[in-house]
């Protein structure tokens, strides 16, 4: 049971950015521009950053739920799957490893991540802002999965609950808008 | 110094902020509402737990400029936000705000890390839900500025006296974007 009364039909975060609205917006502002803005990581990569730092956190929803989504933006399944196994072993590119890498060390400290971690992304090419942006969506999924764990929301047990979920994320990305969570509930 | 080209010279968030104005001003937003908006925590209280959770994160930065806020804003009773610093447990403060420090500070660990019963003490002091939410909100929030400040080693003063003048600002001005002039 949520630790506060959380609307029940929003399970997950959901419910919690309900619950406030004005600090909910500034942060789907953020997440919209961080995971769809403009970028040269595709919007799959971003979501599989977000699943990395989820799956370290041991956040089971954000897990889900970006694991499902990075699954529907690549159009397959084995990367997340690879990337939670190994990341050096997994099938992304070698920019891409570096990347969850720091992103990896961003989950547990902002200080474990090394100069060498940094020279190792820019030499597989990594841009400035490419690892700004990846230091930052580790350490926004940093604040999601404390949010959602730390009020004990709501987590679906369903698979196909993530896969519907995983549709809205994929289709209108993460800013607000009029029933938005409509076909969460079927 | 930073990992990524920043402004040189211009201390912790703010070179991140400059770096990247168009989330920056998002981060700003969240920054202004959470710790000025409305709440049933005072904003010195608000500040002294951001202090407190960037304190266990290790995050210098962070933990000097909201102590220096928190300092500002508690006024004659400044001395406390070191008392808490050090040992909140037997820092001059009510039960309730104990309460909550303790729940900010299992979120900071790990969000899983906060049980039925820290949240039972906390309304057993007199926390009334949006209490426990905002206290949940402060530490998360402030475990994501932390891992972005550091995660990026952005540049960290060592002059107290820096601080101090941004403790000032950030009391009477609270969050105003930075301008890239």
């Amino acid at each position: 049971m949520p630790h506060i009364p959380l609307d029940e039909k929003l399970p997950g975060i959901t419910g919690i950015l309900n619950y406030r609205l004005d600090t909910a917006l500034p942060i789907r502002e953020l997440t919209h521009i961080l995971l769809r803005g403009n970028s040269t990581l595709t919007q799959g990569e971003r979501e599989l950053i977000a699943t990395i730092v989820s799956h370290g956190n041991e956040c089971k929803f954000c897990t889900a739920a970006h694991t499902a989504a990075a699954d529907l933006l690549l159009g397959e399944k084995e990367t997340t799957d690879s990337i939670k196994k190994d990341i050096a072993l997994s099938s992304v590119s070698d920019k891409m490893k570096a990347l969850l890498i720091i992103a990896k060390a961003v989950q547990v400290s902002g200080k474990n991540v090394t100069s060498e971690m940094i020279d190792q992304a820019k030499k597989a090419g990594a841009t400035d802002l490419e690892i700004h942006d990846t230091v930052f969506i580790a350490a926004l999924f940093s604040w999601y999965n404390r949010m959602v764990d730390g009020l004990a929301s709501v987590t679906p047990t369903d698979p196909a609950f993530y896969s519907r979920l995983a549709t809205i994320l994929a289709e209108k990305g993460y800013l607000s808008s009029e029933n938005r969570y409509a076909g969460l509930t079927k | 110094m930073a990992h990524i080209q920043v402004p040189e010279g211009v201390p912790g968030i703010r070179s991140l902020v400059m770096f990247r104005p168009e989330t920056g001003q998002y981060l700003y937003e969240l920054a202004q509402v959470l710790l000025r908006g409305e709440s049933p925590l005072s904003e010195a209280e608000r500040e002294l737990i951001a202090a407190y959770v960037s304190s266990h994160n290790d995050c210098v930065f962070c933990m000097s400029s909201h102590a220096a806020a928190a300092r500002y804003l508690f006024k004659d009773k400044k001395q406390l936000v070191d008392f808490v610093l050090t040992d909140y447990q037997s820092a001059p403060i009510s039960n309730k705000l104990k309460a909550l420090l303790n729940i900010a500070g299992k979120v900071q660990v790990n969000g899983k890390n906060v049980l039925p019963e820290d949240v039972e003490e906390a309304r057993r002091q007199g926390a009334i839900d949006r209490d426990i939410h905002d206290t949940v909100l402060l530490a998360a929030t402030f475990s994501m500025f932390n891992r972005y400040v550091d995660g990026l080693a952005s540049f960290t003063p060592t002059d107290p006296q820096a601080y101090e003048e941004m403790g000032v600002r950030l009391g009477e001005k609270g969050y105003a974007l930075p301008h890239n002039s």
